[in-house]
């Protein structure tokens, strides 16, 4: 081969790598740049069949066993145990918010499990019902869920507010503020 | 030299392999955090975006836009040419009412951000003729149901709402889809550190 120079000079086989290896560096920054690790989560949600006979999804609840949870503008929380009767005092109704929720659910489940009936027995079964008012944020009722989820509370709902319960912290809410 | 080039492409095969593109977002929305950690699925979504004003965009996997289109536009006699249809094929999501879509499919395409983000029509009660939300739903229901396997006919039913929306609005999204029978749907949500 035509390896004998005249001048015994070598020629170096080496190939310049510096523009491959910067389009590598762009390529790369790019790629970064556009990816998103973080993928969207879901959570799933079930709502109740409207066509089906509502008497036929009751669940047995003692009423005493039943939280209500009404939300409200500005991240606040109003719950009351128990079914909402017009001569309910206004002090039944605890206010709280996205902090406390969760002890008070807890504190409220290890009460319910404490109380016997009247034969002595002690039924654990508790349901939460999340009424959000109008004025509530999408938000909220995500982490209402998660609360759900993080205390464990398989029984829960998200129904619409009653006029009643409406008017309780209307009552409410005028006999104390808001703050 | 060669090293760092060597982990260059390693890096750069690395991002070429994981990256999947962001789809593109009608609206922005700023996901609700929650703890829950389930994944997407890859196929089958549809997915109702609302925005932190209440707008609500809609949107279908992009092999079955244009079946979508044509389904709706068979039930509500809605003119539309091929054209038309094609640009809808390339359109993220639905935004506007459907007597406006053909107008707005004439559009340009990098002209259509400019105008304003009204949303789907949605009324209450669900079931009125005033809910366009309703129409693309059974669209979709019907084309997924030409799919020949199962696992094609499943539609996963995904609400990503913006979490400052009132509830209100998402309460009318969540109660039209309860009247197409779909009970059980996904929120989408961002992650959030266990407390």
């Amino acid at each position: 081969m035509a390896e004998v120079n005249a001048g015994g000079k070598k020629v170096s086989t080496k190939v310049d790598m510096t523009p491959m290896v910067d389009l590598g560096f762009l390529l790369i920054t790019f790629f970064i740049l556009t990816t998103s690790m973080s993928k969207p989560k879901r959570m799933e949600l079930a709502m109740p069949d409207k066509n089906e006979d509502p008497k036929k999804q009751e669940m047995k609840v003692k009423e005493s066993h039943t939280v209500t949870i009404l939300l409200d503008e500005k991240d606040k929380i109003y719950w009351y145990r128990g079914m909402l009767k017009p001569d309910k005092p206004l002090n039944e109704l605890k206010k709280t918010d996205f902090s406390k929720i969760r002890n008070e659910l807890v504190e409220v489940r290890e009460k319910i499990g404490t109380e016997k009936d009247d034969k002595g027995k002690v039924d654990y079964a508790m349901i939460v019902v999340v009424k959000p008012t109008i004025r509530a944020k999408y938000r909220n009722i995500v982490d209402m869920l998660d609360e759900m989820a993080i205390t464990n509370i398989q029984r829960y709902a998200i129904v619409d507010i009653t006029k009643a319960d409406e008017t309780y912290l209307v009552r409410y809410l005028r006999e104390y503020g808001s703050k | 030299m060669t090293a760092m080039c060597d982990v260059a492409f390693l890096l750069l095969s690395f991002f070429i392999l994981t990256t999947t593109f962001r789809p593109e977002e009608p609206i922005a929305v700023d996901s609700p955090s929650s703890i829950s950690d389930l994944e997407m699925p890859e196929k089958g979504n549809v997915i109702i975006s609302i925005g932190k004003k209440g707008e609500v965009f809609y949107a279908v996997d992009a092999i079955d836009r244009e079946a979508v289109l044509k389904a709706i536009a068979g039930e509500t006699g809605l003119p539309l040419s091929n054209k038309q249809i094609q640009a809808f094929g390339e359109m993220a999501a639905v935004g506007v009412s459907l007597d406006e879509l053909p107008g707005f499919l004439d559009i340009e395409k990098s002209k259509r951000n400019e105008l304003p983000k009204r949303g789907i029509p949605l009324d209450t009660p669900t079931t009125s003729a005033k809910n366009e939300l309703g129409k693309w739903i059974r669209a979709s229901t019907a084309v997924a149901r030409t799919k020949a396997t199962r696992e094609e006919r499943r539609l996963n039913f995904t609400v990503k709402g913006d979490g400052g929306a009132k509830y209100d609005r998402i309460k009318t999204v969540i109660s039209t889809l309860q009247d197409f029978n779909i009970n059980s749907f996904n929120l989408i949500t961002s992650l959030e550190r266990k407390k």
